[in-house]
């Protein structure tokens, strides 16, 4: 991925990493820290955490959790890769796209996920995929990363059914 | 998820520990949103906040509309002057009026106890209590707690002293509550005309010398004296009390560590406090004013949305991963 990214960007020069709390915030360090180990510079990266941009407040109620927020510098003329664990729906990177518009105007903006598995409610796509996988709405994908919870996994979890929880 | 906090935020008697902590957690990202180049997030766009303010108000009023609009709602301000409150309209008259122009939240200062719950037990709006009475005044508690939390790094085992006139004053019952409910210390001191009889049954020690306060507190909460009580004769005069009752360079200077200086503010330079120490290096009266406006999002972005039944109808739809 951290080699798709480079040649998406076409070099180091303009590329900022930008993930998305939490899991998100800990791939693109880890692909920031692949692309240095390469390339012998410094990327600058970012989190953004795009609770206050979502768009369904008024359903599913406030997240308890914010996460912070930190944007390297100014996103003018940059080549700006959004990382994040799993794309679904598309929300949180319209929500992501929404947020990182009010902190400036980067000259192009991609996107990077691990797992993208489909589903999607909003015309947009992944740059760099990690892998597709193929899951229906009741199911679960949840990527642990080695950071926060201990190992690095992917897992699919399929609902327990009704009948069988009774 | 259903409100974390309830409907309204009348006081913070009603909170528990857990959900004052939960509002403080909530401040430190909104702390973060004044500072961005563009000082507004999309959370509440569409809502509709009326501040209903029956009392003078200069900090508090802006902070909330500040807090407001960086959320993106929309706000309108009524004040009792040129309303028609002026024409003898009641409060709940008021406030049905309003919600019939469909509004979604009340944010008011009254001076009557109590006002701010009567309201939210009779509009469908929430309710926030920005000052009613001598009741409560709980967003600047909450921004009392959140300065102290920024200062020390933790509220539990701290001991703060409320100084001055607590019998008036609403700012001294919430402080009293969040800082007793997050495991704090809390002393008061002041001429015993101005404390509350029996405030000790609130857990509160009382101190009647100001120099004994300064030897005790790791931080004094300044009061406001409020003058216009001044003819009521709970004191002989200001310059005496600022004599025995004033926190001056002189007295703070002997303090065995680095005291920390807060006041709700508006101050009265020279009568409660001295201008060397509200301006001294320990004073964190600005910072209290700058949490005012992360606290009062805090509180506004946790009461909005959640609604059960809207949750119930949209059920199906996906979460955003």
């Amino acid at each position: 991925m951290a080699v798709e990214i480079l040649e998406l960007a076409r070099g180091t020069d303009d590329l900022a990493l930008i993930g998305i709390q939490r899991r998100g915030v800990e791939l693109a360090e880890r692909i920031a820290k692949l692309i240095e180990s390469q390339e012998g510079v410094v990327i600058p990266r970012g989190a953004l955490d795009i609770t206050l941009y979502r768009d369904d407040l008024e359903t599913v109620g406030p997240k308890p959790v914010i996460g912070p927020t930190h944007i390297p510098g100014d996103l003018a003329g940059k080549h700006v890769v959004i990382v994040d664990d799993v794309l679904y729906t598309g929300r949180t990177v319209r929500a992501a796209l929404d947020e990182l518009a009010d902190f400036g105007r980067p000259q192009r903006i991609s996107l990077c996920v691990l797992i993208d598995r489909g589903g999607r409610e909003l015309p947009i796509q992944a740059d760099v995929v990690g892998a597709t996988v193929k899951t229906s709405p009741g199911e679960r994908v949840d990527v642990l990363v080695e950071e926060l919870d201990g190992r690095d996994e992917v897992s699919l979890i399929r609902p327990v059914r009704a009948e069988a929880a009774t | 998820m259903t409100a974390v906090l309830g409907k309204d935020l009348i006081g913070l008697a009603s909170l528990t520990p857990e959900q004052i902590r939960l509002i403080l957690d909530t401040a430190e990202p909104f702390k973060d949103v004044s500072e961005r180049p563009i000082k507004k997030v999309p959370a509440l766009r569409g809502k509709t906040i009326v501040n209903l303010f029956f009392e003078a108000s200069t900090r508090t009023r802006i902070s909330f509309e500040f807090a407001e609009k960086r959320l993106s709602a929309d706000t309108v301000n009524v004040a009792s002057t040129g309303s028609s409150v002026q024409k003898g309209e009641t409060l709940v008259d008021t406030a049905r009026n309003l919600e019939a122009m469909r509004i979604d939240m009340v944010v008011i200062r009254h001076p009557s106890s109590g006002a701010a719950e009567f309201l939210g037990n009779r509009i469908r709006s929430n309710v926030i209590n920005a000052g009613d009475g001598k009741h409560e005044h709980p967003t600047q508690a909450l921004l009392d707690l959140l300065t102290l939390r920024d200062k020390f790094g933790k509220i539990a085992g701290l001991k703060v002293c409320i100084v001055g006139d607590v019998l008036h004053s609403r700012v001294a019952r919430s402080n009293i509550w969040g800082l007793i409910k997050l495991g704090a210390e809390v002393a008061v001191c002041g001429p015993r005309t101005l404390l509350p009889r029996g405030i000790e049954q609130l857990g509160v020690r009382v101190i009647d010398h100001v120099e004994d306060a300064i030897q005790w507190a790791d931080a004094l909460n300044v009061l406001r004296l409020q003058l216009e009580r001044m003819e009521a004769g709970f004191i002989p005069s200001v310059r005496e009390y600022y004599r025995v009752f004033g926190v001056t360079a002189e007295r703070v200077a002997k303090a065995p560590r680095a005291l920390t200086i807060m006041h709700p503010g508006p101050m009265n330079r020279g009568v409660e406090i001295d201008s060397r120490v509200a301006d001294g290096p320990h004073s964190v009266i600005l910072a209290q004013v700058t949490n005012g406006v992360a606290v009062r999002m805090a509180v506004l972005y946790l009461l909005a949305g959640g609604k059960p039944e809207l949750a119930d109808a949209a059920k199906g739809a996906a979460v955003p991963d």
